[in-house]
């Protein structure tokens, strides 16, 4: 008895998402001048390569059923924390970079120990994360700190020339996470067992799956996401500024769900949360381009799609 | 660890940050009377902290059927912006303090439907709102900050009644109202069986749903009365900054005062003086000269101190310390 | 040559229960071995010691001569002791080949290999004679193919013993045969199964040996050929055919009154085939039948918790919509469930607030009981149902299973029903509780309610009723009453066997 299932129909959610996408695209560039061109399309990814980045480890919490409330506040402390060691302790910035990669890892791993070993909530607990690093942040300056030093002028000038179309510094990192992240959820053990976990933890420990690891590790790589966005976000604005990323969570969940992926755990590709940037990418530059709309739609626009998926998945789980 | 009263614990807590204030500064406790009005840090304490224990009133119900509502810092924004808007279009103050009860209201309906009828999951669901709510503000004040002036609205927040500030008048009367609502009818009971046993109390014959969404509502209803008073109090509509961080505050309120996160017994008393508790911590830090920046720092010590506590790991732990044996 | 697996002197308890105490239990390599036991016989709690979730306090286990100590699932899944659990312990929103090969697939320098894993899954499969698409999710497929992956999953360890615990509870006929063939290619290949189950017609089409528990001790290991239906239904229950005969303490049945609640056809897919019955005021009409028979499932139908596919429910003879317990507790019905702690008390409340809850959700939100009021109901049933607590206001998780159970009861009686449903009112409670409990029923009955008693011990059942349905693998076999009731008439058609 052999039921073949199409690649199609499996993967429905990412192909709802890609239509959305292509939907979006479409109608822009059918309304505003001079929208629909390659340079438009990868703006979309080097505008919002920070945001994108987190989401990147966002999509491994949620894919083992977690969630991080704390990476914007993450992305904030690693963006002052390297600035700071750069600029006012004239300390070598990959160095800097280290010691900032070290934080966000650390602050992810401690997370997830309370959370794994005490049975804490995750949003609760990464909640007070997020209080902790952005205090810290705070405390090491409340305000920016312009970055002169040349490296980093010469990696924000940086574009790979690919025939016409320039790809700035920004999108190739945020491509490199991309793909490292898939590489990650679909091509290791350790994101199959995220998955698992996510999907069912009491089958998952009954399978044997190393449950303490996965997550507490899991945590640690968002947080090593987060401070590697912060770090992105310095090079793109040239400072380092206690108070990026505030907020940012909310769209980095919001971008994971739109990708398909189920906030509950268990189901979703990497993918999707690339297709999900895109998404978010167009509304904002649809918004800039129009010129009359208002930044606050994008709020609006954001949380109804999120809307629209949850009802989305909740109908395509009853079908099942 | 449960054997005396749930508001043991956040009792000694608030009393020992005041303690700790009154030493590092004796005029810590001094309240004076000044034609005709009491002024103090105490009263101070309590006005600030009114909005958040509002706040938290309502989320103790939502916490309590086992859920969360994120959304209740954009309803503010919303409340608030609603207020501004009817106002200065120069409507009458009790047209818009309905619509701004009422667009908590619609708020709570909606996150209600989605978790109660649809099963969403309370965080996914109120997400939404929490997401859209802000820009749904800005949206109604077109993006400025309306000043408002309208005295009796001023006096919601800034007001004193027969000597004491209003505002926590207006709060205080609101939680002795949810009291006997609760007490006085089966509600109380009914959300904590909800809250402790969902699959139990609808074989037992619960309107389970019904029972969630009235929740929702309150709480709803609870962040709209709330933006009101954000707004007259700072005589403004601030839909960017207004009910930042309140869902979090309000969630470690219910939480600090004795109720679980996972639901069951709610105890409102608690709640507030987790607010206050809460509302303490944030004048005890600017107090010590720390920057308001840095002042989430202690509440996420406190929020991760008092998780740990009423764990269920950590409670063996200590009950093997002192000797307890283990409940049946 | 030593057995494959080999169990000596068993023992096993938890604070204030002994699970189990000096079980033997012997597999041979190429035999399929039924264990068979009711409720609080030991059989999970042996399947627990076996695969390494629970060690065991005494006895020791051979796994093909030498001493194993299970520590954890995942070892005795290494040693090769492979479980399938009856509910299917896998990743439905995974692929069916990365269930199979989750936690240990093929791959190099930490980078899967996709295509590995595939044709392992397709291998598993295939050794099952199992064809699906390995790329489905694997939710998407039905209970039965569900269980194949789960079964191919277990082998795809070098498993030697197999364990599938209820396997054939959510199959139908067909597929339930699809599993036979499965498992006798298994034994045919030498590997040693225990088959885990209630259907008695299943043991006796498959397996070779069987071995019956019951309270949490050994009744014995028999041959499947030498052992009689009846004499096994016996050993379960564990009284012999030839025993004494019973008087019944019921009332007789009275003249047909016009019932209270009647179903016609009720039925639901999967759980109940087409079911008559009623109920009329004044008698205690019972439900019997072993374990898995869809007892509950019918006082659920019943009660409105679990929808009905087909069927029709009357009350007072005029028909009714149950469509959920709230419409039932409205109508007078009363549902006091087999399962108190996932659907009955509410732990962290007190007693008294555990007791008034359905009768205050009966008035409504506005009618609130004064706390006098609820004081009295309480310290009335607390006296009338003999409940041993310090007081009302103790949280219901401090009292014993037993006390428990009656401040359920109490809850239900509160709501003065005209029809009660009792699943398994006696289950954890010590002798003198149940006498308590069995002179209530008959009070309740005097007092005009209809009781529809269900238990899966006989001599409760005769002795209380004045009527029994028998139910056997989810369909009615027969209904016993008066003079012909008796525990011997019951086994009968418990097991499938007809007098004589």
């Amino acid at each position: 008895m052999t039921k073949t299932t199409s690649w199609a129909s499996r993967q429905l959610p990412l192909l709802v998402t890609a239509a959305i996408f292509a939907a979006l695209f479409a109608t822009a560039a059918h309304f505003y001048e001079g929208f629909f061109s390659a340079r438009v399309f990868i703006s979309l990814l080097s505008e919002n390569a920070f945001l994108g980045i987190a989401a990147v480890g966002m999509t491994l919490v949620i894919f083992s059923g977690g969630i991080d409330l704390s990476v914007g506040a993450v992305i904030g402390f690693t963006s002052i924390f390297t600035a700071t060691l750069v600029e006012r302790h004239h300390v070598a910035p990959p160095l800097a970079w280290a010691l900032g990669l070290a934080a966000g890892a650390g602050l992810g791993a401690g997370m997830g120990a309370l959370i794994h070993f005490f049975r804490l909530p995750p949003f609760l607990i990464t909640l007070a994360g997020m209080f902790l690093a952005r205090g810290a942040g705070f405390w090491i300056s409340t305000d920016s700190i312009g970055i002169g030093h040349e490296l980093y002028g010469r990696i924000s000038g940086y574009e790979w020339v690919f025939g016409p179309v320039a790809v700035p510094a920004s999108a190739l990192f945020l491509l490199a996470a991309m793909l490292a992240g898939y590489g990650v959820a679909h091509h290791t053990r350790f994101g199959r067992n995220l998955l698992a976990i996510g999907g069912n933890e009491q089958s998952a420990l009954l399978m044997g799956l190393p449950i303490g690891p996965a997550k507490v590790g899991v945590y640690t790589v968002n947080g090593l996401c987060a401070a590697l966005a912060g770090i992105v976000a310095t090079f793109y604005t040239g400072s380092g500024n206690p108070s990026m990323g505030i907020g940012l969570e909310l769209d980095a969940i919001a971008i994971v769900v739109m990708g398909g992926t189920l906030l509950s755990g268990g189901r979703g590709h990497m993918l999707g949360t690339l297709l999900g940037l895109l998404i978010f990418g167009t509304i904002q530059a649809a918004i800039l381009f129009d010129g009359r709309l208002s930044s606050w739609w994008m709020r609006i626009v954001v949380g109804a799609l999120l809307l629209l998926f949850i009802l989305l998945q909740r109908y395509f789980l009853r079908r099942k | 660890m449960k054997a005396k009263s749930p508001i043991f614990w956040p009792l000694t807590g608030l009393l020992a940050l005041v303690l700790l204030n009154a030493v590092h500064d004796p005029g810590f406790l001094k309240v004076t009377l000044l034609d005709g009005h009491l002024y103090g840090v105490p009263v101070d304490i309590l006005t600030q902290g009114s909005r958040t224990m509002l706040v938290a009133l309502g989320m103790t119900l939502v916490i309590a059927t086992g859920g969360v509502d994120l959304s209740v810092g954009s309803v503010v924004a919303i409340a608030g912006a609603v207020c501004a808007v009817l106002l200065q279009g120069g409507h009458n103050l009790a047209v818009t303090l309905a619509a701004a009860v009422g667009a908590g209201l619609v708020a709570g309906t909606a996150n209600g439907l989605l978790v109660a009828r649809l099963g969403v999951q309370p965080i996914v669901a109120t997400l939404i709102l929490m997401v859209a709510g802000r820009g749904v503000a800005q949206l109604i004040v077109d993006g400025q900050v309306i000043i408002i002036t309208h005295p009796t609205f001023d006096f919601l927040a800034n007001g004193f009644l027969l000597g004491l500030p209003f505002a926590p008048l207006l709060v205080a009367a609101l939680y002795l109202a949810a009291h006997l609502g609760l007490r006085r009818t089966a509600l109380g009971l009914f959300i904590e069986a909800v809250g402790d046993n969902e699959t139990a109390s609808r074989f037992a014959g619960l309107a389970a749903a019904r029972i969630k969404l009235v929740a929702y509502l309150f709480c709803g209803a609870c962040a709209g009365l709330a933006g009101v008073l954000a707004a007259a109090n700072i005589r403004a509509a601030d839909a960017y900054r207004a009910g930042e961080n309140m869902e979090l505050d309000a969630i470690f309120a219910v939480v600090v005062g004795g109720t679980a996160l996972t639901g069951g017994r709610f105890v409102i008393l608690g709640t507030a003086i987790g607010a206050l508790l809460i509302q303490t911590l944030t004048t005890t830090m600017y107090n010590l000269g720390v920057p308001p920046a840095i002042a989430p720092v202690p509440k996420a010590l406190l929020i991760i101190g008092v998780s740990l506590l009423q764990s269920d790991k950590v409670g063996r732990w200590l009950g093997g310390l002192f000797g307890k044996k283990a409940a049946a | 040559m030593p057995e494959l697996l080999e169990l000596r002197g068993i023992g096993k308890t938890f604070p204030g229960v002994t699970a189990l105490a000096g079980v033997d239990f012997t597999v041979r390599a190429g035999e399929i071995h039924a264990l068979l036991g009711e409720n609080g016989a030991g059989k999970s709690t042996l399947i627990k010691v076996l695969t390494g979730v629970h060690p065991a306090d005494a006895g020791e286990i051979r796994l093909a001569g030498q001493v194993i100590r299970p520590g954890a699932p995942k070892e005795a899944e290494r040693l090769g002791i492979s479980t399938v659990y009856q509910e299917v312990n896998l990743v439905p929103s995974l692929s069916v080949a990365e269930n199979i090969t989750l936690g240990r697939q093929p791959g190099r320098l930490g980078c899967l290999n996709w295509r590995a894993i595939r044709r392992r899954a397709v291998a598993a499969l295939a050794r099952l004679e199992v064809e699906c698409d390995v790329d489905a999710e694997l939710g998407s497929l039905s209970v039965a193919l569900q269980q194949m992956v789960a079964i191919a999953r277990a082998l795809d360890t070098s498993a030697r013993l197999l364990v599938l615990d209820e396997p054939t509870a959510s199959l139908d006929e067909k597929e339930v045969a699809e599993l036979f063939g499965i498992m006798r290619k298994l034994r045919a290949e030498g590997l040693g199964i225990v088959f885990v189950t209630h259907f008695l017609d299943q043991v006796y089409a498959v397996s070779d040996r069987l071995t019956v528990l019951r309270n949490g001790q050994l009744v014995g290991e028999y041959a499947t050929a030498d052992l009689s239906r009846l004499a096994l239904v016996g050993k379960m229950l564990g009284r012999e055919v030839s025993a004494a005969d019973f008087t019944s303490h019921a009332a007789p049945p009275r003249a047909a009154a016009s019932p209270v609640l009647a179903a016609r056809g009720l039925s639901r897919r999967g759980a109940i085939a087409p079911v008559d019955l009623s109920l009329s005021a004044g008698e205690v009409v019972g439900l019997g039948g072993l374990l898995g028979s869809g007892r509950t499932e019918t006082a659920r139908l019943l009660f409105g918790i679990d929808a009905a596919d087909g069927g029709q429910i009357s009350l007072k003879g005029a028909p009714v919509r149950i469509d959920s317990p709230r419409d039932a507790v409205q109508l007078g019905l009363a549902f006091c469930s087999e399962d108190r702690k996932a659907e009955g008390i509410l732990p962290n409340l007190s007693v008294r607030e555990n007791l008034i809850l359905a009768l205050q959700g009966k008035r409504g939100l506005r009618r609130a009981l004064s706390r006098s009021e609820q004081e009295q109901l309480c310290s009335h049933y607390i006296a009338a149902l003999r409940i041993k607590t310090p007081g009302a206001e103790t949280p219901i998780r401090n009292l014993s299973g037993g006390n428990q159970q009656k401040v359920l009861l109490a809850r239900w009686l509160a709501t003065q029903p005209a029809v009660i449903i009792l699943d398994e009112p006696t289950r954890g409670i010590d002798i003198g509780a149940k006498q308590e409990i069995e002179q209530l029923i008959a009070k309740l009955r005097d007092d005009g309610l209809a009781v529809l008693f269900i238990s899966s011990e006989i001599d409760e059942v005769v002795r209380n009723c004045s009527r029994v349905l028998v139910l056997r693998e989810r369909r009615l076999t027969g209904e016993v009453a008066g003079a012909g009731l008796n525990s011997e008439s019951l086994m009968h058609l418990m097991a499938g066997t007809h007098e004589g």
